[in-house]
């Protein structure tokens, strides 16, 4: 299992069928792709996040009917600051795939996928309790780790680890 | 904030109530507190309540070495404290490029099998005493303690094993641990009959179970469930077969399936796993090889103490690891491992520093616990408690 190099290149990339099937869909959304550890990871652009998840889901050539996970890594003090990551796996063909989406730090938001996959619920409170990126239509955005009174959000890289804030 | 935090709950129409069920009661495995909304006897709506044992270890992980991570990993999901480690070990592995010795890899499985039978017999029990039938409990943990025996004798602990490292594991099982191992494999499909002799003919049990909290197949894929409870629903997804890791694709097993997505569905699904979990050792005491336990890359290896202690380059490796951990090129990686509950997902992130720069763990009880909703509308008290049993939550997995 040796490292190999990952592969940026849209051009090369695009013989993944989620590749080819997003650019089909709607080329501006791709942001970009990358081929890393034998995990596929693309960029989506944000106000298209829900379309392109729809598209993977109803492709007939990839099937991603479920939503493994959703969480979000903050890269403070990088702006965009936020990168929401997606990762969607298909019960059909068994392969994963994984979206990204990058949010800026000033109002990071982005559209809920609740209406996709209503389990992204609880996943996409977490990441607001957590990070307080917000998620446009989703039915119950609040904290669920945290008690409701809590102040900040306690995974972000400007939080200390211990002591009181 | 307050156009963000919506309380559905207060809102409640003249004739529906709303009780507390939890966080201290009895049947909710944990402390998981529930909003019912009830009519009478009759769920309306269920809101779950989770968070009462997050510790952030999240957070934590992101001030730690990679190795030091390790047993903050077991500490998440106690029921399965090997499949914790194997799945966080298996990510970093993924970033390091690191290849394990095939000794490793299959101890790996043989103990990752045993936590499945640990975790389901403790699931089997804990369900089968809420529903009312207290005998099977005791039988369940009669062999849960060999279990956790076995475990001791491999790490020296019980419950939070620790027992894998980066790279292999840490060391070479004791003498006799094979020969133990054997005999309890061995003895045990008589045991599997007899909680099945307690429980799945019946008649209370299979009233309690039969067609209660059933979930269709297209509500368990979107509500993102995994594991037994998708399996019962007729989704035929098993990761250890699917996207074999750790050498999976050395052993053969059947992955079992129902489709009537019920709480009795989800007994028979998870008892027939016990039987293929059994197979799956079997297979691993006949054809383990020979060899070292641990991967041949010093930087990231501990060296073992007697070389340590006569040679100074170990000496050295072990002071560097100590002291400044080992770095990790930069990348992500996002390992999926089948665990007894579902899909457990450890997505690592490194900025090429010795400490990770984002752990995150996708636990298959949070994403579980969401199905509850569905399970219970329109259904009675008592079957709550049948249904949170068979979706099989472990709190601290859920909370972290």
């Amino acid at each position: 299992m040796a490292l190999e190099p990952s592969v940026t290149d849209l051009e090369q990339l695009k013989s993944h069928p989620e590749v080819a099937c997003l650019v089909a869909w709607n080329a501006a959304a791709v942001e970009g792709a990358k081929f890393d550890h034998n995990e596929l990871t693309i960029y989506v652009e944000r106000t298209t996040l829900r379309g392109a998840c729809t598209a993977l889901k109803n492709d007939g050539a990839v099937q991603y009917d479920s939503l493994a996970d959703v969480t979000c890594v903050d890269w403070f003090p990088r702006e965009p600051r936020f990168d929401v990551v997606y990762h969607l796996f298909s019960t059909v063909t068994k392969k994963r795939v994984r979206l990204k989406v990058r949010l800026s730090g000033d109002d990071p938001a982005v559209g809920s996928l609740t209406s996709l996959w209503p389990g992204a619920g609880f996943f996409e409170r977490e990441v607001f309790d957590l990070f307080g990126v917000r998620f446009n239509e989703h039915p119950n955005l609040k904290r669920i780790l945290m008690p409701d009174n809590w102040e900040g959000h306690p995974l972000r890289k400007d939080y200390p680890v211990e002591g009181y804030r | 904030m307050d156009e963000m935090t919506p309380s559905p709950v207060l809102d409640a129409a003249d004739q529906t109530l709303i009780m507390n069920m939890g966080p201290q009661h009895p049947s909710t495995h944990g402390v998981l507190r529930l909003l019912l909304e009830i009519d009478g006897e009759t769920i309306v709506r269920i809101m779950p309540d989770i968070g009462y044992l997050h510790t952030g270890i999240e957070k934590t992980c992101e001030a730690k070495f990679y190795q030091q991570v390790v047993p903050m990993t077991d500490r998440i999901d106690y029921l399965c404290p090997m499949t914790n480690n194997l799945t966080y070990c298996l990510a970093v592995e993924k970033l390091l490029g690191l290849e394990i010795p095939p000794r490793a890899q299959w101890l790996r499985v043989m103990l990752n099998e045993l936590t499945r039978i640990n975790s389901h017999l403790v699931w089997l029990g804990t369900h089968a005493m809420d529903i009312g039938a207290m005998t099977v409990f005791l039988y369940c943990f009669r062999e849960r303690e060999e279990i956790l025996r076995l475990f001791e004798a491999v790490s020296g602990q019980r419950m939070m094993t620790s027992y894998f490292r980066i790279g292999g594991v840490s060391i070479e099982p004791p003498l006799d641990f094979f020969g133990r191992v054997k005999t309890f494999i061995d003895a045990f499909p008589e045991h599997i009959d007899e909680y099945e002799n307690l429980l799945t003919q019946n008649p209370i049990f299979v009233m309690r179970t039969k067609g209660v909290a059933f979930l269709s197949k297209q509500d368990a894929l979107a509500l993102t469930a995994t594991g037994p409870t998708l399996r019962a629903s007729g989704v035929d997804v098993d990761l250890r077969r699917d996207a074999p890791y750790s050498g999976y694709e050395n052993f053969k097993f059947n992955v079992p399936i129902a489709t009537e997505g019920d709480v009795y569905a989800r007994y028979l699904v998870r008892v027939a796993e016990l039987r293929e979990s059994q197979k799956i050792v079997k297979q691993t005491l006949e054809g383990i090889p020979e060899g070292p336990v641990k991967a041949d890359a010093p930087k990231v290896v501990l060296p073992d103490r007697e070389k340590m202690k006569t040679q100074m380059e170990a000496l050295i490796y072990h002071f560097k690891i100590v002291t400044e951990g080992f770095t990790v090129p930069e990348g992500e990686v996002y390992q999926a491992v089948e665990s007894p509950r579902g899909e457990m997902g450890y997505y690592v992130v490194s900025d090429g520093g010795a400490k990770p720069y984002r752990v995150h763990m996708r636990s298959p009880s949070f994403a579980n616990l969401q199905t509850l909703q569905k399970m219970c509308e329109g259904r009675l008290i008592a079957d709550v408690v049948a249904a949170i049993g068979s979706i099989d939550i472990v709190l601290g997995d859920c909370d972290r």
